[in-house]
């Protein structure tokens, strides 16, 4: 059983935030108070209100040229989540059929502390109010009906594409081997551990801090 | 666009320049991802390294207004290296005409300069012409007097050394756009651009265009698939607006708005009907009576008649050399000539040039009336900042009107398609659709000149307005049909016989005896007899192009892609047989609807050239019509950082009209403002932001207002990233958030470093509460003199920490 996976090629993102906004409008998630602290990127972090930030990160290459980055950061739905280590009682399951690593009520009883830590990629957010943990879906509940991962549907310029994880693990080289005729240092993230797999241009660390992992 | 969006995938080289179309088009992005799959190149040229930037194969800067010096050492660079398709530019285009002897070009000016009318007599760039008025031609583009060596002379100061001076872009990236652009001068391959509000709205916009039209023509790229010219529309229906002629001097479909000299409809028809001297020309202009007549039978119905000039002299006219563009109206609304204003479905308060102005202007009228689906800063000017409302007369009246998916009808997108789309649910309270309130209003005004009488109330007694369904709602099929147009009487043209009440099949069959009407000669074929042509969804795509000739309908006639003869050679074979977009199969066209059924170029009975809008029928390289030149040459904005113009001794474009009342100030090389300003949209908001910033998850990810700076201009300034500046012009001040950015670089002009900022204009003070205010209101309210666009895309600002700090 191999479930789905998505695949986001970064190579092809410019920054819409089509598939943030999306999110916000499947999961009914509200828009929260932000100001511009000089940067397009915004709101600042992940929370239970958001679950996707595009991240946006610039500088200058090699030669002096600007370079700007940007990273869809989202849950990457792990074969084996790290942030399962103090699951005792099914807080946190993972949908056999989909793959989906699905946060549970049950949550709030977690070890946020523990559970955050156990996380490469820093996703897990917890509600201050109900202290149920919160992240991507993997729009479960839409992806069991047949429907496009709400951020894939969104995507205007193919960047994010969903299917069936052998099919997307093959894209995925396809598409690195493509990439690397031009950016040497072209790469997809983990593809072995998650299911949500980037394609960077680039070192992962001119995209985003936690981008290949902690 | 002469393309559409889909068409852009058919490219091979894809510029991007004068817009920003990852962040203001962005699903046009798909298509472009699509080109680059079968590996075409995307180049960025913009001021700021922007979205697009990111993810193009090549980017450079140039300041903004310098986009003539840029394109022209292109031009240049094309000619000297023969980059060009000559067998394309020789029979396609205007290069092998003769000028006469009159026309001149020196110290920046062209033959005909007035100083004191600011104008030029146009007469003295007239083409040589033999004796049955034909324009002369060597086809060997050799003689010195034949545009095309005209052009190479013109273009030939443009040297790298120049423009790299001007544009403040490094010669070797000049070299490399040049180089990568022109490649598509083969006949096996296609550029095309992406131009938007970057290079429309200067003192120079016409001709900025014409400077990409030029270069697309000696690559013959117009025509083709993966080429064109594509202008990228600034709202989803803003092609259907301008068709239907929401602009001052034009009437629907492009006919001329007439003048007071114009006294009687021969007149007018006689004035706008271009004559054609060569026979193998097909000057579809000269079927203007056809279009004009059947408008005014569409307008007045039964009580058009041949006995009154079809109504013709119902309607009102402009004086002769008046214009009514925005920047006149509002300055005329300053002066307190305007007593009563619609602003509908626009929020000029942050839309226009000089929004200070434009408030002003707003407070002199007795009434305003405000149609939009929000409250906005135009409704709302009266209780604005530095408003006094007791002190302000104007009363306002706010209608609520239906959003675009809550009524049914067309829109027009950027590629001329014509979509229909049903209404998803109804407006809410009382917002009605924009068809009813005009119904309405209509109808109101109508009874009260039947009772009250009035100046003159034949044109509103005798208007046709019989759009409304049983209910007395508008009804957006009856208006469709009548744009499309009627057979008034039963007639048979061209062997076909046709029934009064039939709607008219294409625009061919439109007549100027009054037996036809169309309210939109251009839209005739989008509602026939065969039904309703914009709602069609099929999805064969024979050519394998992406024309999707069963989708949606598109003008003229279903014409996919314009100008489409000249993507084949005098044979009628496609110039790329990898992409054959109309091929001549031996009797007719196969592929898309041709430009003319008529054989191909070497049929030389029975052709027509191709450019069948032109009266010569030649694509214009050299462009007699316009206000400021023939051939495009580089002038800097009214404001600017240069204290001379490096080209010539011209400094301004010297057609421009420029306003001197007390709002109108203008300071160019001012140490008070030394760096360049810029204005631009940003994806999470549209506009002025009027629909976008009541979304909580769009203000959420694009909350307030900012000015991107270089890292260099914060370290001159002492601004750090984040912190409250304040930008300030010769017409107003705007708070923003620095961003401080490695995306803008200062300009190195010959010794001269130039600093250049950018900020948004889609904030306005009603909402958010601490979202800011609109950059118009920097903004110069001077504009093209062809288009009276407002140069909103280069003037000059100064940019300091705010007192006390953030």
């Amino acid at each position: 059983m191999s479930g789905y996976s998505i695949l986001v090629d970064t190579s092809k993102c410019t920054a819409c935030r089509g598939c943030q906004v999306a999110c916000k409008e499947w999961n009914q998630l509200p828009g929260t108070a932000t100001k511009n602290t000089g940067s397009h990127e915004n709101p600042k972090d992940l929370s239970s209100d958001t679950y996707k930030i595009v991240r946006f990160t610039e500088g200058s290459g090699a030669k002096g040229n600007a370079f700007w980055h940007f990273f869809t950061e989202q849950c990457r739905q792990c074969l084996s989540p790290g942030c399962m280590s103090e699951v005792e009682n099914d807080e946190i399951v993972i949908d056999e059929k989909t793959g989906a690593v699905v946060y549970t009520p049950k949550t709030k009883d977690l070890n946020f502390k523990a559970t955050v830590e156990g996380c490469p990629y820093n996703i897990p957010r917890r509600n201050p109010k109900t202290k149920v943990l919160a992240k991507c879906t993997f729009c479960n509940d839409r992806i069991k009906t047949g429907m496009l991962p709400a951020c894939v549907k969104a995507c205007p310029t193919g960047a994010m594409t969903f299917g069936k994880r052998e099919e997307i693990l093959a894209a995925a080289a396809k598409r690195v081997s493509e990439l690397k005729k031009t950016f040497p240092k072209a790469v997809a993230l983990n593809p072995d551990d998650v299911r949500v797999i980037y394609i960077l241009k680039d070192d992962p660390k001119t995209y985003w801090k936690y981008a290949s992992g902690k | 666009m002469t393309n559409h969006w889909i068409d852009i995938g058919n490219s091979d080289c894809i510029l991007v320049m004068g817009s920003n179309a990852a962040a203001n088009h962005p699903i046009s992005m798909k298509w472009v991802m699509k080109a680059r799959e079968h590996g075409a190149k995307l180049i960025s040229v913009d001021p700021r390294f922007t979205r697009t930037s990111a993810v193009a194969d090549y980017y450079t800067a140039l300041r903004s207004g310098s986009d003539i010096a840029f394109l022209g050492g292109m031009i240049n660079y094309i000619l000297e290296n023969k980059k060009y398709h000559k067998e394309y530019v020789a029979n396609y285009t205007n290069a092998a005409f003769i000028l006469g002897d009159k026309y001149d070009f020196s110290q920046g000016l062209f033959a005909g300069y007035d100083p004191k009318k600011r104008a030029y007599d146009k007469s003295l760039w007239a083409f040589k012409r033999d004796s049955k008025g034909i324009p002369q031609k060597d086809a060997t583009l050799e003689n010195p007097r034949t545009v095309l060596q005209l052009l190479k002379k013109h273009f030939a100061r443009y040297t790298p050394e120049k423009v790299s001076e001007i544009t403040g872009t490094p010669q070797e990236e000049l070299k490399t756009v040049y180089e990568m652009y022109a490649s598509t001068g083969t006949k096996d391959r296609a550029g095309t651009i992406m131009y938007a509000m970057g290079w429309t709205q200067h003192t120079v916009g016409v001709q900025n265009i014409r400077s990409m039209a030029i270069i697309q023509l000696l690559l013959g790229n117009i025509g083709i698939p993966g080429g064109g010219v594509n202008a990228l529309r600034g709202e989803s229906n803003v092609q259907g607006s301008t068709d239907h002629c929401i602009l001052f001097h034009i009437w629907p479909g492009y006919l001329k708005t007439p003048r007071a000299s114009s006294a009687t409809l021969d007149d007018y028809n006689k004035k706008f009907t271009p004559k054609a001297s060569d026979p193998l020309s097909a000057n579809w202009w000269g079927n203007y009576p056809k279009y004009s007549v059947s408008l005014l039978k569409s307008f007045f119905g039964d009580k058009a008649t041949k006995d009154n000039g079809f109504g013709y002299s119902w309607l009102p006219k402009l004086d002769d050399g008046q214009n009514c563009s925005w920047l006149n109206l509002f300055d005329s609304m300053y002066n307190g000539n305007i007593k009563g204003f619609f602003a509908w479905g626009q929020n000029p308060a942050c839309s226009g040039a000089n929004s200070n102005k434009v408030r002003k202007s707003l407070a002199k009228l007795d009434w305003l009336v405000n149609v939009n689906i929000f409250d906005n800063e135009t409704g709302s000017f009266w209780k604005g900042p530095g408003m006094d409302p007791k002190k302000i007369k104007t009363e306002v009246f706010m209608l609520p009107c239906a959003a675009s998916m809550e009524k049914e009808g067309s829109i027009t997108n950027s590629g001329r398609w014509a979509q229909w789309r049903y209404k998803a649910c109804n407006p809410p309270g009382d917002a009605r659709p924009d068809g009813d309130i005009l119904t309405e209003l209509m109808l109101k005004l109508r009874e009260m000149y039947k009772k009250e009488g009035g100046k003159f109330p034949t044109p509103i007694l005798n208007l046709k307005w019989d759009y409304v369904n049983d209910k007395g709602e508008f009804d957006s099929h009856k208006m469709a049909k009548e744009i499309n147009g009627y057979f008034l009487a039963d007639v048979e043209i061209k062997g076909k016989k046709f029934k009064k009440g039939d709607l008219v099949p294409s625009f061919a069959f439109l007549k100027a005896d009054g037996t036809t009407s169309s309210a939109n000669w251009l839209y005739c074929n989008s509602y026939t007899g065969k039904g309703n042509m914009m709602a069609r969804r099929n999805k064969p795509d024979p050519t394998g192009l992406g024309l999707f000739s069963e989708w949606a309908w598109c003008w003229p006639v279903n014409r996919r892609i314009l100008y489409n003869r000249a993507s084949v050679d005098l044979a009628g074979n496609p110039w790329n047989a990898k992409r054959p977009l109309i091929k001549w199969n031996g009797k007719k066209w196969v592929g898309d609807v041709p430009d003319g059924g008529w054989p191909p170029m070497t049929n030389k009975e029975k052709t027509k050239y191709p450019f069948i809008m032109k009266p010569e029928g030649f694509a214009n390289v050299f462009g007699p019509g316009l206000n400021d030149g023939p051939f495009p040459e580089h002038y800097e904005p009214l404001e600017c950082p240069v204290p001379e113009n490096a080209m010539s001794k011209q400094f301004v474009n010297p057609t421009i009209k420029i306003f001197k009342g007390e709002m109108d100030k203008h300071f160019t090389c001012d140490p008070r403002y030394p760096i360049v300003g810029t204005t631009y949209r940003v994806t999470e908001h549209w506009q002025t932001g009027l629909m976008t910033r009541w979304q909580p998850w769009l203000v959420e990810a694009e909350p307030q207002i900012f000015v991107e700076m270089s890292e260099d201009l914060a370290k001159l300034r002492g601004i750090t990233n984040g912190e409250k500046v304040k930008v300030t012009s010769a017409r107003g001040e705007v708070e923003c958030t620095a961003m401080v950015t490695t995306r803008f670089r200062p300009f190195k002009m010959g010794k001269l470093t130039v600093h250049q900022v950018g900020l948004p204009w889609c904030f306005g003070w009603v909402a958010p509460k601490d979202g800011g205010d609109s950059a118009n209101l920097l903004t110069p309210s001077v504009g093209d003199p062809n288009t009276m666009i407002p140069e909103t895309k280069a003037f000059m600002v100064n940019v300091q920490k705010l007192k006390g700090g953030a």
